[in-house]
This record gives C-alpha cells, structure tokens and sequence, in this order.
C-alpha cells in the first residue's frame, strides 16, 4: 500500500508568514487578536479580529516575496496567502524546480470556506455605483475558490491532479485528507494541499456577527475574546491566512532523501445531518469522525498523545467536541493533551485545518504541545481533562489527531505519526 | 512628454507591474509588457475612468500598443 508523508511546511498567519516565527508566537503563547483594521467596524457587533499584519509589522506578511505584483492587484488576499503558503512549502521540500516528469505526478488541493467575499463586496458596489461595463475582467477567476490551486499549479507548473474543496470551516482539513487519498489512489506523488481564508470584510463580520458566531464581549480587550473552554467564551474571532503541506508518496520521500516530518496515516469524515450552524447536540459527527480516523489509522485512542480540537471558543461546540472525545477515548482521557490554537490565531475558517494540522506535526516533531490562552475557568464539564492552559507543555508526542467540523455538518478528522 | 503620455503610462505600470523603462509608446501591451487580453480590457477601463473618455470595444480591439491608447484619447478626450 502507498503511505504518504509530509515533506514541506508553508504557513500565513496572524502570528506570521514563515513556520518558525509562527510556531515561536504560538508556544510562547502570543495573540494574534486586536482591533478590525481592514476597514472601520466602529459601528459592528464585532469589532476585534485576528488579521495578518502588515510587511512593517515584526512578524507581517509581504506578499511581493511570492505573488507577482499583477496577480495580488487580480485576485483576493486569500489566493495571495495561498499562494505564498504553498511557495513555502514546496520550496521547504525541495521540489520548486521540479523536472517535467515529477510535475507531471504533482498536483494541488488547496481550498478555501468561502473565497473571495471581499472582493465580491467591492465589485458588486461597482456594479451599483457605475455599472456593468465596470466591472474588473479579473472578477470572477480573481475570487473563485479553486484559483489557489490553479495560480500554483501554473506558477510551478504542476499538470496532476487540480482540485479545491469546499467544506466551510473543515476544508483545510478535508483538502490534507483527500490529497493523501490521490496519493494513496495513485494519482499523483506529490500534493500541494490546505486551506486559505481572508474574509475579514464588512459583509463577512456582518454576516458571521449575525449568524451569532462571533465575540461581541471582548471588543475592548481583544486578545482575552478567543477562550475556549472557558466559562466567559461567546463566540469565536475571525482570523486570516493560509496552511499548505507538501504531501508525498513515502518511498517517493525516502528515494530523493526528503525531510519526512510525519506520515498522515488516518483520515475520517463524517455529516452530522442535523443542522446548517449548530452542532449536533450529542457531537455524533465529530465522534464517528475521529472514530473513522483512528480506524483507518489503526491507532488506539490510548496512543493519540494530541488532539488540536476545533475549539473555536463557541458556547455550544467546545464542549460537544469534547463530549465526543471523551466517549471515544474512555479512560485514555487522562493521558490525551488537547488544547485550541484558536485561542492565539483566532478561526481562519477554510485554512483552519491546514493551519492546525501543520501544529500538530510541530508538536510531534518538537515534543510540546501549544496552549490554550485564555482558559482561566474552564466550563465544569472540562475540568478535568488536559486543556494545556495558558501556557506550552512538554511532552511525548508521538501521535496526534486534528479535528475539523463545519457549517453544513461537515466533519473531517486526521490522525498524523511520526515516521520511525 | 505630453500629459496624457504620462497619465497612461503610469496606469500601465501600476495595472501591469511592469518597470517604468520598458512602458515606451511603441511598447506592444501583449509582446513587450506581459499582458493577456483581459489586462488589455482592465487597462482600457482605466483610460476611460481616467480620462472620462468612452472606448469602444472595436476600439479597443486596435489598441495593440501604448501609443496606440495615448493617440486614441488625445483624438476623443473631451
């Protein structure tokens, strides 16, 4: 059977745009939270966000270091991130100068939750104001969801596989998932897969604010909003950016002498069939998603040393999350840590995934596992379980299992272990 | 440099990102600055806005070069 392992990293983030400066922010247990600054949300809701900063700022993002100054005038700020993601990871494994026939075994899944709402917002004003006739000839491919993977895959000339998933809030995950199974499937070596997210607009903070999805308490102290877990948590905070994994065929690695970072060995997706927003009430879909994972894995819950949790810091989802957690894992409860690093990066939606899951196998190839901020009194129900508060821990990692769920009832679960 | 030259010419460094040198009136938008036909299409919707001129689409479809949008709006710019 044809195993797959991970052989490049790429991350943009509100705590940073390169691995190791974000890994740094997130152990040393930085927010990336603070006021809107996008546009002005005096009058909204929610006034607090976690954007990625600006190239000035200590840990910014410049995007003219990977994205052709053409294409980030073209296309939304979640392709650029995706784009630059992807350019980290590919350049981390060593193949952004691959010959023909290894591009021709080389593909991209790189999704995104919603695409391109900033840029729908602003052309459909222009539509208003000024008509159709000026409307940007760039609009549609400029925000379509699928135009990561299709900038990448011409950018670096990958002819495999070119897909995009769309799954809301689970799509990072999902994308990691499906490209293994292409891998897997035999129709590619190599996949380019994760998430990207930048809707921190006005109609995407009105829209989620309505929804009631967001933090409304904290807009005067914005890197206390995202706390999951925690007994004063309202709603999550919106985040930006983007994760992307080079995935490989495991002898494919070995052969060119890859750096192998960890082998994602189980993948388990599930619907809730409930409800379009709201979990189901006894986490049914989170829990036949893990359990599929670890199946597939053929890994014991009592082997998973951590969980990156959804946690998006909601009232309802935390705790169902870890109502289905604890149902599967029994007594192995006790010795699993599982924390949110949405406490720190707020929820990056469709990136969250891939974003999360690049942690997780930082944790396994660093031995710590990153905080939940914020956790000051966790709800009574999670009292008990190892919610790594506030601050990074040390500890065995050896397996670790990410969770993703989204609007829609989508669930997606990895299970990802070092490779001996 | 007329003032027109000037104002397309920086349109079309900014659209294109290209360097300011090679945007030269006998510059072809598609051979010499790396543009596809729907920049072209972007780059005229600049001109009009800027200069509040209309270009029609068969005018549009003759504007191959950098002169060719300077000529055309200095002859239909009000």
């Amino acid at each position: 059977m044809r195993r797959v392992v991970v052989t490049g990293l790429g991350l943009v983030t509100p705590l940073g745009s390169d691995v190791e400066t974000v890994w740094a922010n997130i152990l040393a247990g930085k927010s990336g939270a603070g006021p809107i600054t996008h546009f002005d949300a005096s009058e909204y809701k929610c006034r607090i966000a976690c954007e990625v900063k600006p190239k000035d700022h200590e840990y910014g993002f410049d995007a003219d270091k990977r994205v052709d100054t053409k294409v980030q005038r073209q296309v939304d700020p979640f392709i650029v991130f995706g784009i630059d993601a992807a350019g980290q990871a590919i350049e981390d494994a060593g193949l952004a100068d691959m010959p023909e026939e290894m591009r021709l075994r080389a593909g991209c899944s790189i999704g995104s939750g919603i695409g391109g709402l900033p840029g729908i917002e602003k052309e459909s004003l222009v539509l208003a104001e000024k008509g159709p006739g000026r409307v940007s000839p760039h609009f549609v491919h400029g925000r379509l969801i699928n135009l990561i993977s299709g900038q990448v895959s011409i950018k670096y000339g990958l002819m495999g596989p070119n897909h995009a998933v769309v799954t809301a809030c689970s799509t990072g995950a999902h994308s990691i998932g499906d490209a293994a199974r292409m891998i897997k499937d035999n129709d590619a070596d190599i996949m380019l897969a994760g998430g990207a997210e930048a809707t921190i607009c006005p109609i995407g903070i009105a829209g989620f604010a309505q929804a009631r999805a967001l933090s409304t308490k904290f807009n005067d102290d914005p890197t206390r909003a995202s706390r999951p877990y925690d007994v004063d948590r309202d709603g999550f905070v919106m985040g930006e950016g983007a994760g992307v994994v080079v995935l490989e065929e495991y002898e494919h690695a070995k052969a060119r002498g890859a750096k192998i970072y960890a082998e994602v060995v189980g993948y388990g997706l599930s619907g809730d069939a409930y409800h379009v927003t709201a979990p189901h009430p006894e986490g049914s879909g989170a829990y036949r998603s893990m359990k599929m994972a670890l199946a597939k894995a053929g890994v014991e819950p009592s082997e998973i040393d951590y969980i990156n949790a959804h946690g998006t810091s909601t009232p309802l989802g935390d705790e169902l999350e870890l109502g289905a957690v604890r149902r599967l894992f029994g007594d192995a409860i006790a010795t699993v840590s599982m924390s949110s690093t949405k406490s720190a990066i707020g929820h990056l939606l469709g990136g969250a995934g891939a974003v999360e899951s690049i942690f997780c196998i930082l944790a396994l190839r660093d031995q710590i596992v990153p905080p939940t901020l914020n956790l000051d009194n966790p709800s009574e129900s999670c009292a008990d379980v190892d919610l790594v508060p506030h601050v990074a821990k040390k500890r065995k990692v050896k397996a670790v299992l990410n969770n993703s769920f989204g609007f829609g009832g989508t669930n997606a679960s990895l299970v990802m272990k070092a490779v001996d | 440099m007329s003032d027109t030259e000037e104002r397309v010419k920086k349109i079309v460094v900014e659209h294109l990102g290209v360097e300011a040198d090679k945007v030269t009136m006998d510059a072809s938008f598609i051979d010499d600055l790396g543009a596809d036909s729907l920049d072209i299409v972007e780059l005229v919707m600049a001109f009009e806005e800027e200069f509040g001129v209309e270009i029609p689409d068969d005018a549009a479809e003759k504007i191959t070069t950098v002169g060719d949008a300077v000529r055309y709006i200095e002859e239909h710019k009000g």
